[in-house]
């Protein structure tokens, strides 16, 4: 048994908001303890709940990867209560921070292998973490793909990273958005329709996903198509969360706790859990 | 270790009196049709005669709790920013809880494999439950709801108990079953109780030949999981229930909670308070989407998690006490003994079974 406070955040002071869509916003945040901020570490795929006092909290994941450390980054999208006080937020407003929760991504276990990132909507910001870890640990992994689309180009978060990732020689971006726009340079399909046409080699190759569970739904179909197994594919959960620590009872699928045996399954282990996502 | 002790029935208030001179203390007494568990007041009578409406949950885990007080301040050098500050609210103080039913007390070691778990220790819980000293009053007859011998467990089970009170001639015999409960025994009112041990010893064994057999409940993990996608069973199962969650918030070792954010002023607190998995709310998503959309999802998880999710991960301990509370006032009606027998006897419709395997 430990003493620590379960329930107590650290306060954090907010550094920076970027606008992402219409419905998604991006906090920068620094905890307010400079030795905590220090010694706060992470894996990619962790999760975190983030308060704002009198609202309550929500959980998102730490979508900066661990090799940044300067700030931690929580990608909001505006749905209920919480999320909405948090998008009337601004630079140097407080907020509670308790993280890091949950499992993260098997990076070492991928190592030396090709991975292929499938990202719909907001379902890219955990994806973000990883590819950004792996970005910065390049030589450890094989070809990256990466598969990102959203329902338009305005509802693209990341924007403003995804040019630079297109311009990268050592990451395949494919872009696809819902339907045509004016002007859109890239792919128009949904997600699991491109992924078939792109049709990535499952040859020592793990696929990472994460979005709204009917593209999820789909995803998963295609990528049995082309012949990717259970083991071979990895995704990300989201539930109702309170505690984020096992206790309060809300997020188990049968015996599994996605706030502490989650949020990173594979597919493989999702099989084997009772069908109630 | 072994204490006993020997209290007269006229000295019990006077006991309950010096101890809450150091402790509060918690017993049952009636309220309106109910019997609760309230601090002890001496001008009001102890209702032991039946198990209390509501188990004694509360004073090791409360309906409603403080988990940190915020208040805000504004920065002396710019007025447009807010700080916060939060503080720890730990509760303080000893309890004690007179008159608890084994069933009660042993509701909350469900809850030390959770709470006291070394991953995560839920300190506002460690704390009640270190300082909290139970003296659990033995069953002497089983009502139609009671089957805490379904569930490895007996009218005079003393697990997570301190002191067993046996009614006897007279008064009550009181056993120490740990060192807390040793020094609850050491008022001048009490007696010795060596020469009245063999009385509440036949008191036990009476109280245990009044038991009707009870069913195998072992294979009740594994059949529960079974059943988990037919959801004709469920659907059968939860087909009166209100969603009221009187089950939920009645039951000893039910722990679930919600946590919310009250502020007044420049001053607020985050409270954690019972919550029920049969409401609706319980599992819903901002986005609207709900794992668990219908009331006979909800039961299924209620169902399973105490007869099969729960077993799984501790060792195989079913999470019911068989109190009988969620039985007694379902206003339903509905009976989680009969699932769960329903559940083991269950036999997939010919075909069905391959059906499930495509």
């Amino acid at each position: 048994m430990n003493n620590k406070n379960l329930y107590l955040p650290e306060m954090a002071t907010i550094n920076e908001v970027i606008e992402e869509t219409a419905n998604i916003m991006t906090f920068r945040v620094i905890l307010n303890n400079p030795d905590a901020m220090e010694n706060f570490s992470f894996e990619p795929g962790q999760v975190g709940q983030l308060s704002s006092f009198g609202t309550g909290e929500a959980t998102f994941v730490i979508n900066s990867p661990p090799t940044r450390k300067e700030y931690l980054q929580f990608s909001v999208m505006r749905a209920g209560e919480v999320t909405s006080k948090l998008h009337s937020l601004k630079p140097g407003d407080q907020v509670g921070v308790r993280a890091p929760l949950g499992n993260y991504f098997p990076y070492e276990d991928m190592k030396g292998k090709d991975i292929l990132f499938i990202g719909g909507g907001i379902g890219m910001a955990p994806l973000r973490t990883l590819l950004l870890y792996m970005l910065d640990n390049r030589k450890d992994y094989g070809k990256i793909t990466l598969l990102y689309g959203a329902r338009s180009p305005v509802d693209m978060a990341f924007n403003y990273e995804v040019s630079s990732w297109l311009e990268r020689d050592d990451l395949e971006t494919h872009l696809t958005i819902d339907a045509e726009f004016e002007g859109w340079p890239h792919t128009v399909g949904l997600i699991p329709n491109v992924l078939l046409d792109i049709a990535p080699s499952p040859e020592n190759c793990v696929a990472v996903t994460c979005g709204p569970p009917i593209m999820i739904k789909f995803t998963l179909q295609a990528l049995e198509k082309l012949g990717f197994t259970d083991e071979q594919i990895v995704t990300t959960l989201e539930k109702r969360m309170k505690c984020g620590v096992g206790l309060c009872g809300r997020c188990n699928i049968g015996t599994s706790y996605v706030c502490m045996d989650g949020p990173v399954f594979t597919y493989a282990q999702l099989k084997e859990l009772p069908n109630e996502l | 270790m072994e204490l006993v002790k020997y209290l007269k029935s006229a000295d019990l208030k006077s006991w309950l009196q010096e101890l809450a001179r150091e402790n509060r203390v918690f017993a049952p007494r009636n309220e309106g049709d109910s019997v609760i568990f309230a601090p002890f007041d001496p001008e009001q009578e102890i209702a032991i005669v039946h198990p209390a409406t509501l188990p004694p949950k509360k004073t090791v885990f409360p309906q409603s709790e403080k988990l940190v007080d915020f208040t805000y301040s504004k920065d002396p050098e710019n007025l447009s920013r807010i700080m916060i500050d939060g503080k720890e609210v730990l509760p303080e103080g000893t309890a004690v809880v007179f008159g608890g039913r084994p069933c009660d007390v042993r509701g909350f070691t469900m809850f030390d494999r959770v709470y006291l778990a070394e991953k995560s220790t839920d300190i506002y819980y460690q704390a009640r439950r270190e300082n909290t000293t139970f003296i659990t009053l033995a069953c002497e007859k089983p009502e139609t709801t009671c089957f805490c011998h379904w569930v490895d467990s007996g009218p005079t089970d003393a697990t997570g108990s301190d002191v067993l009170a046996t009614v006897v001639d007279g008064g009550y015999v009181l056993e120490a079953l740990s060192d807390k409960g040793s020094k609850l025994l050491t008022s001048t009112l009490l007696e010795n109780g060596e020469s009245r041990k063999d009385e509440a010893r036949k008191a036990h064994e009476k109280a245990a030949e009044l038991l009707q057999d009870a069913p195998d409940l072992s294979g009740a993990p594994k059949k529960v999981l079974q059943v988990f996608d037919t959801m004709e069973f469920w659907e059968e199962a939860a087909a009166k229930c209100l969603s009221c969650g009187a089950c939920a918030y009645l039951c000893p070792s039910c722990y679930c909670f919600n946590i919310t954010d009250e502020t007044i002023g420049m001053k607020g607190t985050r409270i954690r308070s019972w919550d029920n998995c049969m409401s609706a709310q319980f599992t819903m998503e901002a986005s609207g989407h709900n794992p668990r959309p219908t009331k006979a999802h909800r039961l299924r998880n209620r169902v399973g998690h105490k007869f099969s999710y729960y077993p799984d991960i501790h060792d195989g301990v079913i999470s019911c006490c068989g109190c009988g509370r969620c039985i007694k006032s379902c206003p339903v009606g509905t009976d989680i003994r009969e699932i769960v027998l329903q559940a083991i006897e269950y036999e997939p419709a010919v075909g069905e079974e391959q059906a499930d395997e495509q």
